[in-house]
């Protein structure tokens, strides 16, 4: 009976679980297995047993920087080795409500600060197409789970990417809503201005069954705000009168093989009725340079309560308390990390300040313009998701730079604070090639349909050669 | 050379909100230490702050009594520094927009007014009572998180008892208000002095040292004091002052550094992105301004015109809200007689209760003002009005009542004239000295008078009968 599941979509799953063919007790426990038999380092966390209400669709995995009560909850760093929160972040909170239960939690880069899952301080994840690859990241525990069916659906967050690009990497649908769309309450902070919590799924119809039980206006997050009239689920088939604006087919950096299978895409759309045009998102490229100030900049606040005084790891250092804060920060965070800290805390320093995070804020607001011009125009902006396939574990460790352009197409949004959805389009050398779809705020349903409509086109076959 | 001292003063003041400022923890002060505590003021991983709009409410009240612009939309920073009492790393603070500027207290220049929480509060176990030299430090995060105003003024005070006196009305402010608890000795009212010196006569302000650690008005003047005096010296002897900030020793009378310059933090604030702007809506301006009451300058002011009073009696009356209000009520209830009233009240009254307030004594308004009327049309005498006093305050009841019961009305002029009779001729003697020129011996019939009638008789009309009587 229950290997069936594994073929069925967690809506599908949902409905056998409200028929009675399947228990939700029985489904917990078929996916409570297929999660600890994960052996591409998914996981960091899987659940003992079903929780007393089981709830009415299957469970789900939840990216490590998500507050759990009493669950650990590290986000993927030996800083936070061992803690269990007092409370469970609000988003997962409303899941539980909805009847979804915690699963497990997923591995991920280390506070989110990474874009292939290498920067975790428990070890790299492998993309279950191709084992001597990355998932991408941060949320690279979670598509690789989704991926490999050792989940049925996940959630991460997503900063600069990190929802978007693993997915693209791993082959499934991974989708940033606005920002204030979800609450961030409970969600271990990376860079606040931007982190985004949302779904990762094998289809579009599940990524917004997630989205209209995350989003919300939260009173624990001033930020939030939710989406008026919530989520419909997705049902276009057709495109007819949707006008596609294409960006970022000219960077050098795109493989042919990934813009090949976006051409393919593009003349999808058109055969569904919409129309293609380049579009222009001028200051778009100088998104990398303003988001790796911003977002450590932030994190640089955000990551100086680990000091070891009241949770997590604490260095002995014989009572001194400058080395007690060196010591434990020393040992605890992983190089990268390290490296952002310092970045952000040299950007924000005084007399250095306007140079960086007062220019780099400029550049947003820019970007910012650049996409309600562009929204003027057509009714989406699409684009690949990365302008690569999954690459090699390690190809990139050693070049910081790099792996920073891995974000080069997915940066942009989140510094607009617009909302993003990247679906498998096809393959390239065998991997997975995404797709992003980006509209104006808060436009979450127009992009699910769009989405919809062009999945049953593309017809992605989503099981990786095992 | 002359020096001339120029002084502008931070205050910090914990508000009495029900709840911290950026959670829902209650506030506290001297309860168990960590027991008002929660995810979001110890900074746990994911939580987030939310801003308490009582303490918005009361932040507005103070921007408003000081006559401020406030801001319209006044925005929350981060100020980053890593200490043990500061669980996120950094402090939620306002910093180049802040709710409110350009006030004024008195003739005091505000220069701002804005928001922030308070540090958790350290403890130092060790000889020395500071970190440096503690066995071991521990940490209560009650405090932590308390909604803190800070207040800037302009330097525009001159002088150690000009920075008391600024202190006193700006408690007395606050505590009309109901903000704040304002207790220095608490830590609710805090005050740092920015102190500098010029030779007199000349504008430009001299380097600026800042005095911290003063908890009481007393400290705060004497601390100012020793700072003029010390900078005095370092330019009397060719020296320069060096921007530092000290702190102020009440028992040794001694200035220690506790950082200079070079030491000075790099704060690295940025706006802090988990936090909407502060944008008060015309509603919440609107109630910020109802719930002012009159403030103490204000009526001082009114007491001293309208009511005729003496401009000190007015004051204290103003400063000390309590005592005005129930002697107000006390005016109301006499009709009139207010300078007997004033008096009373900041005398006898005040004497008699210390810092507490009359409501909370069985005395009313209005059988105080019954009282104060029964001395003034001398139907009693004013040491028999003081014995009713003590009564009504400890037992309430009408002052008339009391009079009738301890039989302290005052005596007729028959029994009077007997008593008086019976005094002469039982101190022949002091007629005589007075008949011979020592006016003074006729205390000693007075005295006897008064024995006799147990102070029911009004000293001067004893007088003047004995006068009589004896023909002097």
């Amino acid at each position: 009976m229950s290997d069936e599941l594994l073929s069925l979509t967690a809506a599908e799953q949902a409905r056998r679980i409200e028929s009675g063919e399947v228990s939700a007790a029985e489904a917990f426990d078929y996916w409570r297995g297929r999660a600890a038999s994960d052996d591409l380092g998914a996981y960091l966390w899987v659940a003992d047993e079903a929780p007393g209400d089981a709830g009415s669709f299957p469970p789900i995995a939840v990216k490590d920087l998500f507050c759990v009560k009493g669950v650990p909850s590290m986000a993927g760093s030996r800083i936070l080795e061992g803690y269990r929160p007092p409370y469970t972040a609000t988003s997962v909170e409303n899941l539980q409500n909805a009847g979804i239960q915690v699963l497990g939690k997923t591995n991920q880069d280390e506070f989110a600060m990474g874009s292939s899952n290498e920067n975790s301080g428990f070890g790299p994840v492998q993309n279950p197409w191709d084992r001597t690859r990355v998932p991408g990241g941060s949320s690279g525990g979670s598509a690789a789970a989704v991926a490999a069916g050792t989940a049925p659906w996940a959630i991460g967050t997503d900063t600069g990417g990190s929802i978007r690009q693993p997915a693209s990497l791993c082959g499934i649908v991974g989708m940033k809503p606005t920002y204030g769309a979800v609450s961030r309450y409970g969600m271990i902070a990376f860079a606040s201005s931007l982190d985004q919590c949302g779904p990762l799924t094998r289809d579009v119809t599940d990524a917004a069954i997630l989205l209209s039980h995350l989003q919300g206006r939260d009173p624990c997050d001033s930020t939030s705000l939710g989406i008026e009239g919530g989520v419909a689920l997705p049902t276009a088939e057709r495109l007819d009168g949707l006008r596609f604006g294409i960006w970022g087919m000219e960077e050098p950096g795109l493989e042919p093989g990934v813009a090949e299978q976006v051409r393919a895409t593009l003349a999808k759309i058109e055969e569904l009725g919409g129309s293609v045009e380049p579009i222009e998102l001028p200051n778009a490229g100088h998104g990398i340079a303003a988001y790796y100030v911003i977002a450590p900049a932030e994190a640089s606040a955000n990551l100086a309560r680990y000091d070891g005084v009241r949770y997590g790891p604490r260095a002995a250092a014989n009572g001194d308390l400058t080395a007690l804060y060196e010591e434990t920060r020393h040992d605890g965070f992983g190089e990268e990390v390290r490296r952002r800290i310092m970045i952000g805390t040299y950007a924000l320093s005084s007399g250095y300040y306007e140079a960086y995070y007062g220019t780099a804020q400029k550049v947003r607001t820019r970007i910012a313009q650049d996409f309600a011009a562009a929204f003027e125009k057509v009714d989406f902006v699409v684009s690949p998701t990365s302008a690569t396939v999954a690459f090699k574990l390690g190809e990139r460790t050693q070049d910081p730079l790099a792996m920073y352009l891995s974000d080069y197409y997915t940066v942009p949004m989140p510094l607009a604070g617009i909302p993003a959805i990247s679906i498998p389009c096809g393959l390239s050398e065998g991997l997975p090639v995404g797709f992003q779809i980006a509209g104006p705020a808060f436009s979450e349903a127009r992009i699910l349909d769009a989405a919809h409509a062009l999945e049953k086109e593309i017809a992605f076959d989503g099981v990786p050669v095992r | 050379m002359n020096y001339e001292p120029v002084i502008g003063i931070e205050i910090h003041v914990q508000l009495r909100t029900r709840t911290k400022m950026f959670c829902g923890c209650s506030l506290s002060f001297g309860d168990q230490p960590n027991t008002h505590t929660c995810p979001i003021c110890l900074g746990h991983p994911g939580t987030l702050p939310v801003t308490n709009a009582e303490a918005v409410h009361f932040a507005l009240m103070i921007a408003m009594a000081f006559d401020c612009e406030i801001a319209p939309r006044s925005i929350f920073h981060r100020k980053n520094y890593f200490y043990p009492d500061l669980p996120k790393g950094y402090q939620i603070s306002q910093y180049d927009i802040p709710l409110a500027t350009a006030g004024h207290l008195g003739d005091v220049r505000i220069h701002r007014v804005h928001m922030e929480e308070d540090a958790a509060k350290l403890i130092h176990e060790g000889s020395s009572g500071r970190i440096h030299g503690a066995e071991t430090s521990v940490v209560d995060f009650n405090r932590g998180g308390t909604p803190l105003v800070e207040i800037v003024t302009e330097p525009d005070l001159r002088s150690p008892s000009e920075a008391g006196e600024f202190g006193r009305l700006l408690q007395a402010t606050l505590r009309r208000m109901g903000v704040s608890d304002v207790n220095m000795e608490e830590g609710s009212l805090r005050m740092d002095a920015n102190v500098s010196i010029r030779p007199a006569g000349t504008e430009t302000l001299g380097t600026k040292t800042e005095l911290k650690n003063m908890n009481s008005f007393r400290f705060l003047e004497r601390g100012i004091a020793a700072e003029i005096a010390r900078q005095e010296q370092v330019l009397q002897g060719g020296g320069e002052v060096e921007q530092e900030t000290l702190h102020y020793d009440p028992q040794s009378s001694t200035l220690t550094t506790l950082r200079s310059k070079e030491e000075a933090h790099d704060y690295r604030y940025f706006p802090e992105p988990d936090l909407v702007p502060v944008a008060p809506t015309d509603a919440m301006l609107e109630r910020a301004r109802a719930a002012l009451p009159e403030l103490p300058a204000a009526r001082a002011e009114r007491l001293e015109r309208d009511l005729e009073l003496p401009a000190e009696t007015a004051r204290l009356l103003a400063f000390r809200a309590e005592l005005g209000d129930f002697f107000e009520s006390a005016v109301q209830a006499a009709n009139g007689e207010a300078r007997t009233l004033a008096n009373w009240t900041t005398n006898e009254l005040a004497a008699r209760i210390g810092d507490s307030d009359p409501a909370g004594t069985a005395l009313e308004p209005g059988a105080f003002a019954e009282l104060v009327v029964l001395v003034g049309e001398k139907k009693i005498s004013a040491s028999a009005g003081r014995e009713v006093l003590d009564v009504l305050l400890a037992e309430g009841g009408s002052p008339s009542a009391v009079v009738e019961q301890k039989g302290l009305g005052r005596a007729e002029s028959g029994e009077l004239d007997e008593i008086v009779d019976r005094a002469i001729a039982e101190n022949p003697d002091a007629v005589e000295k007075i008949r011979s020129g020592k006016p003074q011996a006729i205390g000693a019939i007075v005295g006897a008078v008064m024995r006799e009638t147990k102070g029911r008789a009004d000293g001067g009309e004893v007088q003047r009968m004995i006068s009589e009587k004896i023909g002097a």
